[in-house]
């Protein structure tokens, strides 16, 4: 309908990230739990627009999406030289206990989608009491690689076309056309070398095989959920994290690839809801005991 | 590696000798494809096709080998992965040209360099059977 004004919000933070200030753009609805969102490798918070305007979640979820530095409206930083990016797993941590401790989110749950869904188990990790629950979505330890990234930035071949081009094998065949097209937009969209130093985090520095069986999912509970068309984290690769981890949930979504979020909103809505109710219920179980 | 039968095989290879005309009738695919001029290998493991590619358009398909003819990059996989593949919806792991060489399906060798700047070109150039391979298979 023309006029119509979706509840999504939009704004910028100022944080402090290893002495660095970043201007970070964020989108939030919602009251409650607060949930971090975090976008795929060399895209940004928009994937998760559906999740945002869903006004049954934002009943209870302070639901927030935000663009990493280097994507979306998240500007690189002023003090940038032009050096080639690259995300690290320290880098990645820290960014976003940064934003969190910037937005003054007590005990958030967060929601990672590939390298989010990587850096969700280290938090696990590593920082399990800063949180209330993780998500993994399309998620595991390690995958192996199936590119050489160096196609991904250089002078003679179009970045934008071959990142869109070589994710969108990832997708469904079942998910919608639109949904398939804005996917891959952002893809399109991204800065030169963003996707390839994201993808640094995923396949050279943020192995954790042998490290996610120290995860307590009493500390944290932890949910994994991945896309049966997903061939680069496969479900194989989740059940294999999750077979390590105690208490870890494990679920395969029919007819989703590797972006459920974004790729086919309303199938994806039929796995997260279950999820997030759990999470609304763990809360209230946690408010009787005290 | 998953196998046909030899007619099934044969559907196949009719299957990809039709590819040149489905590519006439798909204007905004020849359009992606206007600045590539190309030499290549495509088709099944064992009845590849040279395929000379001239601004977009498929100009020539001859069955592999043709005497001293060169070529830059070849994606051949087995005719059974291609039958997967142009199913209307293709199984998990057989529905994309990258998620077949990833399982061991297809081999993709040579020259990266075309492949790469029309990657999305050739991902649905080899699909364009799928309209019809279902039928014409059944």
């Amino acid at each position: 309908m023309s006029g119509m004004i979706e509840p999504i919000v939009g704004r910028y933070v100022h944080v402090d990230i290893d002495g660095d200030m970043h201007r970070i753009y964020f989108e939030e609805n919602g009251s409650g739990i607060p949930l971090v969102c975090l976008h795929t490798a060399g895209s940004d918070g928009r994937q998760w627009r559906h999740l945002l305007a869903d006004q049954e979640f934002a009943k209870h979820f302070r639901i927030i999406a935000f663009d990493m530095p280097w994507h979306g409206k998240s500007n690189p930083p002023e003090n940038w030289d032009g050096t080639e990016y690259q995300l690290t797993t320290a880098r990645y941590t820290q960014t976003i206990r940064a934003f969190c401790a910037a937005l003054q989110l007590e005990k958030p749950a967060v929601m990672g989608c590939s390298i989010g869904g990587r850096i969700v188990l280290n938090l696990a990790i590593d920082h399990a009491a800063e949180f209330r629950a993780l998500i993994g979505l399309e998620g595991a330890d390690f995958q192996a690689p199936w590119y050489d990234t160096s196609w991904l930035n250089r002078p003679d071949v179009h970045g934008g076309e071959v990142c869109a081009a070589l994710v969108s094998g990832l997708i469904a065949p079942q998910s919608p056309d639109s949904s398939r097209a804005e996917t891959l937009w952002a893809y399109k969209q991204g800065g030169p070398g963003v996707f390839k130093g994201d993808l640094y985090f995923y396949r050279v520095d943020g192995d954790l095989r042998g490290k996610v069986e120290r995860i307590d999912t009493k500390v944290c509970p932890l949910f994994l959920l991945t896309g049966e068309y997903d061939f680069s984290c496969t479900p194989e690769d989740t059940k294999r994290t999750a077979a390590a981890i105690a208490g870890a949930s494990v679920t395969i979504m029919e007819q989703l690839g590797h972006f459920p979020m974004s790729e086919n909103p309303k199938q994806f809505r039929r796995y997260i809801a279950p999820v997030l109710e759990r999470i609304v219920a763990l809360e209230a179980e946690r408010a009787g005991r005290r | 590696m998953i196998s046909v039968s030899n007619a099934a095989d044969a559907i196949i290879i009719e299957a990809f000798a039709k590819i040149p005309a489905l590519l006439d009738h798909a204007p905004a695919l020849i359009a992606r494809g206007r600045f590539l001029d190309c030499e290549c290998l495509l088709g099944p493991a064992s009845h590849a096709f040279h395929v000379s590619i001239r601004q977009g358009r498929i100009v020539d398909l001859t069955p592999w080998p043709v005497l001293m003819r060169s070529w830059r990059f070849s994606y051949r996989a087995s005719a059974a992965a291609f039958a997967e593949f142009w199913q209307p919806l293709p199984r998990p792991g057989f529905h994309d040209l990258l998620a077949l060489t990833k399982r061991g399906e297809a081999t993709l060798e040579g020259d990266m360099h075309p492949f790469m700047t029309h990657l999305q070109y050739f991902k649905d150039v080899l699909a364009l059977p799928r309209l019809h391979f279902a039928t014409a298979a059944s």
